[in-house]
Formats: C-alpha cells, sequence, structure tokens
C-alpha cells in the first residue's frame, strides 16, 4: 500500500497535498474499487468546497462512489485529462490521478500518513 | 479449441437479399415529402432463413428454465407452463388495441377485474392497481402512494425512507427517483430488522419503511409485527416488497400483518417468463386507506348488472390517484398468463407453491449447510445464503459460481446480499424434482473438494460453456456498443 | 400439483433430511394467528378447463383481426411476419433470466447487441440501450437523464402539447417530487403552430425540450431549427419518434437530436390491449454515463472469442442504489428480441416499404374523407400515417356506427384537446386495404347525413 509520507487523508480515503493544494482518492480507495472506467468532476474552477461536498463521481466495473472534499477551501484547478483516462487511478493514483486543486485549505483534523496506514490496516481484514 | 462465435446480423446481410415481401400499394401513390426523406436507411438485408438460423444459432448459447436448474437467489425462475404462452396469444387477446371502446373487449377487463379481485384475495389488500411494468416500477408507484398519502394530510415533510441493509438494490433506488432521502437500518445477530436502530429512525419525517419479508437472506423476520408497529406508531407507513411472494401464497397475507402497500412479481411468483430481462410486471395493492391514491385508471365496474345482463366493465380513475405511470393497461399479455396460472391452482395449488418452494430450500440448506457455512443459519424460506469459501482454498463465490457451469447448472446469485460476504443466494423454486436438487448439492459439495484440491480448476472455470470468461475491463474501458455506427460519426 | 414433481414419499425423506415432521413446521416464524388463511379463490382448473375458460373470455372482444381497424394513437395495428413468433417462442430465448452470467447467456447478449445496434441505424444516433417498459417511461427517463446530466441545476422542461397526452401523463408523475416545471403541457395550447411556438419557452433554466415525430396528430416537421435553438440555449433535445416513420423519413439523429426515445411496439409486437411493448432509448456517446438501462458491450472471452457482457453497470439501481439515475432494473428483453428479429427479416428494404404503404394509403384515405360534406382536415401540415379529421358529429356516435358496420373508428381527440371536440385521429397501415379506406369513408358519408 503506497502512503505518501507528506500528505494528509480523510476517514472517505480522499489525500489532500498541503504542499500543492491537490485532491485526489488514495491508493487504498482505487484497489477497493478495482478498474475505474469512469470519472466525472462534478465542481470547478472558482466553487467553494467544504469537507462532506461531492468533488467527483467514480464508477469501476463492480462499484460506483462518490468523492468528497476532505477540506474546505476555494477550487482553483481541476484535472480535465481524467475524464478521458479513468484508468490514471489505478495507476497513479497520487500523481497524474489528482483531481482538483485548491487554496485557503486547512488540513488540521485529517490523518497523517502513519494514522492513515493504520486505518487501512485495520479495514483489510 | 475452435470458435463458435456467431456473426452479426450486420455482418451476415448481403445487398439485394430480402425476407419478407409486402404487395404494392392499391391506392394510388402520392408524392412523399422530399425535404423530410432520410438518406439511408443502414438496415441488414437478409433472407428469411438467414434470420432463422442466426437467432437459433444464438438460442443455444443461452442457458434457459427449459434447458435446466436455475436457483437464481430472489429470482425465482420457477418453470413456466406452456399453457401460458398458449392463452396469452389467444386472437382476442393479442390484437385487441388498448383504445378499443370498453364494449369491445369486456373479456379483457373481466380478466383484469378477476385478476385484482384475485390478487388483493391473496394478498390481503383492499385495492390493486395492474398498471406497473415491472417489480421496480411498482415500488416507485408504491413510493409515489406513500408520499402522496402523507401530502394529502399536510404531512409534506415526510421525506425520508427506512430500507433494511437486507433490502433488494431497487428499493433505494425507487425511494432516490421519487426524491426521498433514504435512512439504511442494520441487521441483528438473527438477520431480522435491528429494532433498536429502527426505533431510533422513527419520528416525524418518515414516510415509511420498505419491507422485503422474507428478507433477502431467505428468513422470515421474527419481530416483523414489531416493526410493522414501531413504523405505524411514528406515522409511517409500510412498504412490502413482493419479490418474495413465492414463500408466502396461502401461508400470510401481508395485508393481514398490517403491509400498506406491495407490488407483487408476476414473473417470479405467477410464472410468466423473464424473457431474457423483461418484460415483468409488477402490479401494486395498497389497503383502504391508500386505494384512491393508486395510478389511474384500474379496471371496475361501471354499470352494474341488471336482469339478465351482466355487469359493464371499464376504467375509473381513484380520486386523489398519483397520475399515469405506464401508456394503456400495464401488461396485459402478462396478466393473461399469470391469471392462467392462478386459475389452475386455486387456493390449495397456491399454498403448495409456497410449501414446496419451502421445502425444496430446506432440503438444500440441510444437505449443504456441512460444506458451505450459512450465516445466519435457521429455519429458512424460499432461499437461503450460503457464504461461497471453502476452508484451506483461495477460492471465490465468483469461481464456485464458474464451476457449477461445468456441471451443467446455471450458477445461484452471487455478492448479494451485500451484509454475506461471498455470498452464495440459493432459490430452489417449487418445480424441481428431488433428483435435481440432489444433483446440485452433489455438485456443489464436489466443487468444496475441487477447491482443495485443484482451486486452479475453479479459477478457471467455467470449461465446459461454450464461452469462457470475459474481459469486462475491456467492455467497459473500450465501449463497443453497437456493430453498426452512421459513417458520418465514425468518421468523426 | 401439476408444476411440482416431489411425491409424497419424496417429500417425507426430504423432512427427514431437515429435521422435522411435516411441511407446516417450516412456517414457525409466521405469526400464528394470520397463518394458512383461506383463500376464497376458485378451485383449481385443469388444463383444458382453463384452456377453455381463457378462450370464452378471448372470444368476449372484438379484435383488430375481425374488425377493420382506423385506431392508432400511440399503438398500431401492423403486419407481423410469422417467423417473429417462431423466434420468440424458443425456450432458450424466454425462459432464460437477465444475461448475468455472459459465458451462458451470449444468445441474449448478442441480440440485445444486435438490437442495440439496430436502434441506432434507426434512429441515426451513436448509441440505444437495452431499452425501457414503455414510449411514455422512456420519454419520462429522458427527462431523468437530462436533469442528471445538468446535476439538477436547470428545472425547466419544455414539451410540446402535440406530444402523446398519456406520455405527458406519465411524465407529471414521474417528475411529480423532482420540482420540476414541465413548460408547454398545456392542451389548450395552440395546436395550429407546430413546434415554432415552443422555441419562446426555451431558456437558459431549460434542462429537455421534448417532441414527438410524427407528432400526435401525425404531423411531420423538421425539428433541426429548434434543436438549434435549444441548444443556443444549452438544453437538450428529445425526440419521441415513430420507429416505422423512421424507414422513410429524416431520422432525428440527423436532426441533431439528444435524446431519441419511443414506442417499439410497431416493430412486431402485438397490440395485447397495450403490452407489453418497447420503449427504446438511443443518445449520444457523450451522455452515457447519465443514462439508464442496461447496456451491452463487445469484449472478448478468454479464449480470445469475440463475445458481449453487461457493461456499465456500475451505473445502475442494483450497484448506485439512492444515487442511480433510474430505478430501472429490467429491459423489455423479450420484446426487444421481437423488434429486432422484425427489423432484421423486413431489413432495409422491407421497413421502407411497410412506411411507404402506411403513407400512400393514409393520404388516400385523408384524401377521400376529406371529400365528405362536412368533414376536413384538421391540420394543413405534412403528416404521416394519422391525421386529424374535423367530423360533423361527435366522435363517439360517429364510432358507434362504424363499429356497427365492423369498423373501429379513430381516436376522439376531444378526450384530450378542448379545441378538437368532433376531431377523429385516424390511422392508415399497411393492414388497411383500399376497400376497407372505401367502406370507411361510405360509412362515415352515410352517418354524416343521419
Amino acid at each position: 500500500m503506497n502512503i505518501p509520507a507528506n500528505f494528509k487523508f480523510s476517514k472517505s480515503d480522499e489525500w489532500f497535498d498541503p504542499a500543492t493544494g491537490k485532491i485526489g482518492v488514495t491508493d487504498f480507495a482505487q484497489s477497493q474499487l478495482s478498474d475505474i472506467v469512469f470519472v466525472e468532476i462534478v465542481v470547478g474552477a472558482g466553487d467553494a468546497v467544504e469537507p462532506g461536498k461531492a468533488i467527483a463521481s467514480v464508477e469501476s466495473v463492480k462499484a460506483a462512489a462518490e468523492i468528497y472534499a476532505p477540506v474546505k477551501g476555494k477550487v482553483v484547478a481541476v484535472n480535465d485529462g481524467l475524464g478521458g483516462a479513468p484508468e490514471v487511478l489505478n495507476s497513479d493514483p497520487y500523481g497524474a490521478g489528482w483531481m482538483i486543486q485548491v487554496e485557503g485549505a486547512d488540513a488540521s483534523g485529517m490523518m497523517d500518513a502513519a494514522a492513515y496506514a493504520k486505518y487501512c490496516e485495520e479495514r483489510a481484514h | 479449441m475452435t470458435s463458435i462465435v456467431e456473426k452479426t446480423i450486420f455482418e451476415l446481410s448481403s445487398p439485394g437479399r430480402t425476407g419478407v415481401a409486402f404487395p404494392d400499394p392499391d391506392v394510388p401513390r402520392v408524392k412523399l415529402p422530399e425535404n423530410l426523406l432520410r438518406s439511408d436507411l443502414p438496415l441488414p438485408e437478409l433472407a428469411e432463413v438467414d434470420v432463422v438460423r442466426h437467432y437459433m444459432r444464438l438460442s443455444k448459447f443461452n442457458y434457459s428454465v427449459d434447458g435446466g436448474y436455475y436457483p437464481l437467489g430472489s429470482c425465482t425462475m420457477k418453470y413456466n407452463p406452456k399453457i401460458n404462452e398458449d392463452t396469452a396469444r389467444l386472437p382476442g387477446f393479442a390484437f385487441t388495441h388498448p383504445l378499443q371502446p370498453i364494449e369491445t373487449v369486456q373479456g379483457n377487463l373481466v380478466l383484469m377485474y378477476t385478476l385484482q379481485e384475485w390478487l388483493k384475495e391473496i394478498s390481503g389488500f383492499a385495492a390493486m392497481t395492474l398498471q406497473p411494468a415491472a417489480g421496480a416500477h411498482g415500488e416507485l408507484t408504491g413510493v409515489l402512494i406513500m408520499r402522496a398519502y402523507h401530502k394529502s394530510r399536510g404531512e409534506a415533510k415526510r421525506i425520508k425512507m427506512l430500507v433494511p441493509d437486507s433490502a433488494h438494490g431497487t428499493n433505494p433506488a425507487s425511494s432516490g427517483v421519487a426524491g426521498l432521502e433514504i435512512v439504511q437500518i442494520p441487521s441483528d445477530a438473527r438477520g431480522n430488522v435491528d429494532l433498536a436502530a429502527l426505533k431510533a429512525a422513527c419520528d416525524e419525517t418518515v414516510v415509511g419503511l420498505m419491507l422485503t419479508n422474507p428478507n433477502t437472506l431467505g428468513l422470515f423476520d421474527e419481530h416483523v409485527e414489531k416493526v410493522i408497529q414501531i413504523v405505524h406508531e411514528c406515522g409511517g407507513l409500510i412498504y412490502g416488497d413482493g419479490a418474495n411472494m413465492n414463500a408466502l401464497l396461502g401461508i400470510l397475507r401481508p395485508g393481514d400483518l398490517g403491509i400498506d402497500v406491495m407490488h407483487f412479481n408476476l414473473h417470479k411468483t405467477f410464472s410468466t417468463p423473464h424473457g431474457g430481462g423483461g418484460p415483468g410486471s409488477g402490479p401494486v395493492g395498497v389497503t383502504e386507506k391508500l386505494a384512491e391514491f393508486l395510478p389511474s385508471p384500474i379496471v371496475g365496474i361501471v354499470e352494474e348488472a341488471t336482469d339478465g345482463e351482466p355487469p359493464l366493465f371499464g376504467f375509473i380513475e381513484p380520486k386523489q390517484t398519483i397520475g399515469r405511470v405506464k401508456a394503456f393497461h400495464g401488461h396485459f399479455g402478462m396478466l393473461v398468463r399469470a391469471f392462467t396460472y392462478i386459475a389452475m391452482h386455486g387456493p390449495d395449488g397456491l399454498r403448495q407453491i409456497a410449501e414446496y418452494a419451502v421445502l425444496n430450500a430446506n432440503y438444500l440448506l440441510a444437505r449443504l449447510r456441512h460444506t458451505y457455512r450459512v450465516p445466519f443459519d435457521r429455519i429458512c424460506m424460499h432461499e437461503f445464503v450460503a457464504e461461497g469459501k471453502v476452508e484451506g482454498s483461495d477460492v471465490r463465490a465468483l469461481d464456485i459460481a464458474k464451476r457449477l457451469m461445468d456441471y451443467d447448472f446455471h450458477p445461484p446469485t452471487n455478492y448479494f446480499p451485500l451484509i454475506v460476504h461471498e455470498a452464495l443466494m440459493i432459490e430452489p423454486t417449487e418445480t424441481e424434482n428431488k433428483d435435481t436438487l440432489d444433483a446440485f448439492a452433489d455438485a456443489l459439495i464436489k466443487i468444496a473438494d475441487e477447491a482443495k484440491a485443484a482451486p486452479e480448476l475453479l479459477h478457471e472455470a467455467p470449461h465446459k460453456t461454450p464461452f469462457g470468461r470475459m474481459d469486462e475491463v475491456k467492455a467497459a474501458r473500450e465501449l463497443v456498443l453497437c456493430c453498426w455506427l452512421p459513417e458520418e460519426v465514425s468518421k468523426q | 400439483m401439476t408444476y411440482i414433481p416431489i411425491s409424497p414419499s419424496e417429500r417425507e425423506a426430504m423432512l427427514a433430511t431437515i429435521g422435522v415432521k411435516k411441511i407446516e413446521d417450516l412456517f414457525k416464524d409466521v405469526p400464528a394467528k394470520h397463518r394458512f388463511p383461506d383463500l376464497d379463490l376458485p378451485p383449481a382448473l385443469t388444463e383444458m378447463e382453463a384452456a377453455a375458460e381463457l378462450g370464452e373470455l378471448s372470444a368476449g372482444n372484438e379484435s383488430v383481426r375481425e374488425m377493420v381497424s382506423f385506431l392508432g394513437a400511440g399503438a398500431y395495428n401492423h403486419y407481423i411476419p410469422s417467423v417473429v413468433d417462431h423466434i420468440l417462442r424458443r425456450g432458450e430465448f424466454y425462459t432464460a433470466y437477465t444475461p448475468y452470467q455472459p459465458e451462458v447467456s451470449q444468445g441474449t447478449l448478442q441480440a440485445i447487441f444486435e438490437y442495440q445496434s439496430l436502434i441506432t441505424a434507426l434512429t441515426g444516433m451513436e448509441v440505444a440501450n437495452a431499452s425501457h417498459y414503455d414510449g411514455a417511461t422512456a420519454v419520462a427517463e429522458a427527462v431523468n437523464m437530462a436533469y442528471a446530466q445538468f446535476r439538477g441545476k436547470r428545472t425547466k422542461v419544455v414539451i410540446s402539447p402535440a406530444v402523446h397526452p398519456q406520455y405527458r401523463a406519465v411524465l407529471r408523475t414521474y417528475t411529480q417530487g423532482m420540482g420540476l416545471e414541465l413548460a408547454g403541457d398545456d392542451p389548450g395550447a395552440d395546436l395550429e403552430t407546430g413546434p415554432a411556438s415552443l422555441r419562446s419557452l426555451i431558456d437558459a433554466n431549460t434542462a429537455l425540450v421534448v417532441v414527438q415525430y410524427p407528432d400526435f396528430f401525425g404531423r411531420i416537421y423538421d425539428y433541426t431549427t429548434l434543436i438549434e435553438t435549444a441548444h443556443s440555449k444549452g438544453a437538450l433535445v428529445c425526440v419521441a419518434a415513430n420507429p416505422i416513420a423512421l424507414g422513410l423519413l429524416k431520422s432525428p439523429g440527423e436532426m441533431g437530436a439528444d435524446i431519441v426515445v419511443g414506442e417499439g411496439q410497431p416493430l412486431g409486437i402485438p397490440l395485447s390491449y397495450g403490452g407489453p411493448y418497447l420503449g427504446f432509448f438511443a443518445t449520444r456517446k457523450q451522455y452515457i454515463h447519465k443514462m439508464a438501462g442496461r447496456l451491452v458491450g463487445e469484449t472478448v472471452d478468454n479464449r480470445g472469442q469475440r463475445a458481449y457482457v453487461l457493461t456499465l453497470t456500475a451505473r445502475e439501481q442494483h450497484i448506485k442504489r439512492e444515487r442511480a439515475t433510474s430505478n430501472i432494473c429490467t429491459n423489455q428483453g423479450l420484446m426487444a428480441l421481437a423488434s429486432a428479429v422484425y427489423l432484421s427479416v423486413v431489413g432495409k428494404t422491407g421497413l421502407r416499404q411497410v412506411a411507404e404503404l402506411c403513407y400512400h394509403k393514409a393520404h388516400y384515405a385523408a384524401g377521400q374523407l376529406s371529400k365528405i360534406p362536412g368533414f376536413g382536415l384538421c391540420f394543413a401540415d405534412p403528416y404521416f400515417h394519422e391525421f386529424s379529421l374535423c367530423c360533423p358529429r361527435p366522435v363517439a356516435e360517429l364510432n358507434a356506427h362504424l363499429l356497427e358496420h365492423g369498423i373501429l373508428g379513430g381516436y376522439d381527440l376531444g378526450q384530450d384537446y378542448p379545441a378538437l371536440k368532433d376531431h377523429m385521429l385516424i390511422a392508415v397501415t399497411e393492414m388497411n386495404t383500399k376497400d376497407e379506406i372505401d367502406a370507411l369513408v361510405d360509412v362515415l358519408s352515410e352517418a354524416s347525413h343521419d
């Protein structure tokens, strides 16, 4: 399980990179979903997001999931390339698979890498 | 192995072939509307024999109830009596137009009226609509009725639908498309609705509870009366998912229990064929207080009988109807089949259906519980759920399901219900004999041995079917959804 | 116990294996006071008796086999080639379940794939699903889809009053909890102007514009301009089309439609008093994830053979649950098969022939009928195989008179449109001979001077 040390994580398996403000889904989430075949980002640049607000909808061959904003902030960019290449979420969830970029976000209250690793382990029975 | 792939109907086409000829017009030809004519009609061209052989070859790739045992949980794949197919095709039924004057279709209307009465009697409801086209359509109808009832009482604030986690997946979807919020209610350790959780969720914003009983574990809820009471006490209504009525015919009338609305699945309980995915038929029954909200119209007596004259049957609009859910009068052809089936069973025959469906399920459960773990193991109704796992092997429910095909059985429903990991949901139905049930149990027991001795046999199964496992990722990512594309589109 | 193949001794053996004495013991969880109710139903019939009883009920109807029919209004009496029902009666097709196990369901899957392809070809669209319940619910699903496409942000649907009244009724039922405005859904609206009258209703809040082709009155319009107007406001357009008309007429796809739906009954499905029919549904690829219903896609199996599977299933209710666009979990499988066999066997030439026969015969009928004093065509626009006839007497009276002569008259438009009191909607198909049309003219002519 790949968990970048400097990222922050939510209970619903989204990651937030405090350095860039980017948001996406974790390696754990993509492996649970299996082969992702559709991504739709439902917010645009300029939108305000906050925890609990859906930012994207994802479908795999066997599951469907809503992706939520893990932090409060203002969207400055969305990854338009994902729609045409949803498989990137499986192959590179922390890199090319980023979904949106926000500014003014505060990651306090999110899990750090160690806590998230433990959280994943608990669920992988 | 040589490939048995069948060409598509477009690949079989050859310009200039015709299947059916039509006569020349016996009226003068008139000018066609030049600016509205289509430039091209890219349909295939085949002779009748080409078409017949094509579909005959395709038919041989299908597993079917006529061909073998289909123990598919929650689907009630019982034998479909052949007489049903004949009666539905009687010319008086098959060639009547839905908008004919009622005086010319009294046969149809008597049949529909009688079927409404029979279904009311079987289920214990006061009123019935035959309009919904399928079970899910019946659910939507029922949910709209429940909401309309609350609205009529000035309780528009009721927006929450309670759905147990053991419910069919359509339940939350039906409430969702009706604009309601879903609150999931967990099951307790014995597979019943968790009463404490239910109590906590019940308040003045509740529309009702969607109850599947027997539930998707095949279990009759041991506290069903308490469940109904709790919901009624907060002003909510009970929706009964009638998908599992095969367990209850002549055993229990859901209306007697206090259920307020319920749909039937004529294609499950009353033997109308599944048709490879439809058409279904989903009549909805309701209690007296909900009768005036039924979809419009329902069949009724519009002129009472007089001396020597039978009554005139026609259509009646319920006073506060939710409106139409479908054009015309429902899946009439399916109603004829269900009518035929009920007529041939009578009260005792209907009870025997449920009794033998439950007998067969419990027999299979008894034969299999020592091989496959049954997480909620008690007397079941018409189906049960086992875990598709074998100790000391890495095989999954999917592998077991696929391996069953090599023994010429259709696999049970798998990975549903979600509350059992690696679920294998087995519904034998009453139309199978003991030999078939034994052969099926023997196959499953043998497969458990194979799972330990030669797991790869299961991982790669099926082996003896005309086709092997599919690349579902390729299908979803490359999306080839038709074998023909208009030229202007393919050029883009 | 005709269909229960278990003997008493087998039953006893099974009960012993289960560990109970009698079948009744299996029902102890059922509350005792309600257990084993006495059902007040007639006693069981044998197959022979049931066949006779159903035969009698069927004979209590007068069918379009016995009468001459000019009734359409959404359900049409067309010729069904013999081969269609022969295929439908294959137990391998009609007793199969939904093809969730593709290894043993390639027959159904390939047939649906071909059905999708045929509908795509006919409508001029890019993708079709495996079908909906009927034309009316397909229109409602188009509205759901457009609503989802705009994520609920556009809350207006413009629907032509010339869309089938029952389709509009179903739409009202489906959308009653959604907070949608249905503009144009007014039977008192201007019916003369046609699609141009809808243009002013389309605005930036409009999710979808719905028109019918031919419309409920049989009229045919090129909707290209209307569609351009809608697109300029960002709205989608759904055309509910008659599939037989598409054998002759410009496809809605060519006009730029975003969604094409319709009632597939004319494609080889018997009238059967209103059902089961077939709702076809086609759209553009870009909207596929918001489209409801099953979809079959091509793939390969692990032996390298071309094969088919249900695909993009995560859109559907059993996975997406309360977030699904629709709760539909069947398709009209067997009816879709019927239409696929029909389209295959009539083919490119046959469908055009059927459409032309309908067109010529309807125009002959309209010409003859409008010559009768007091009768006239209500609208001047081009029409396909149905037209609105203005009558000098109430339609119900005329129809009663026709019925005495074994003729099933047209639909009484005054039931739905106050302005069209005494207007009869007459449908003519390839099934109507010149003699039948002449008989209709004679009887109406006679009735008009009674």
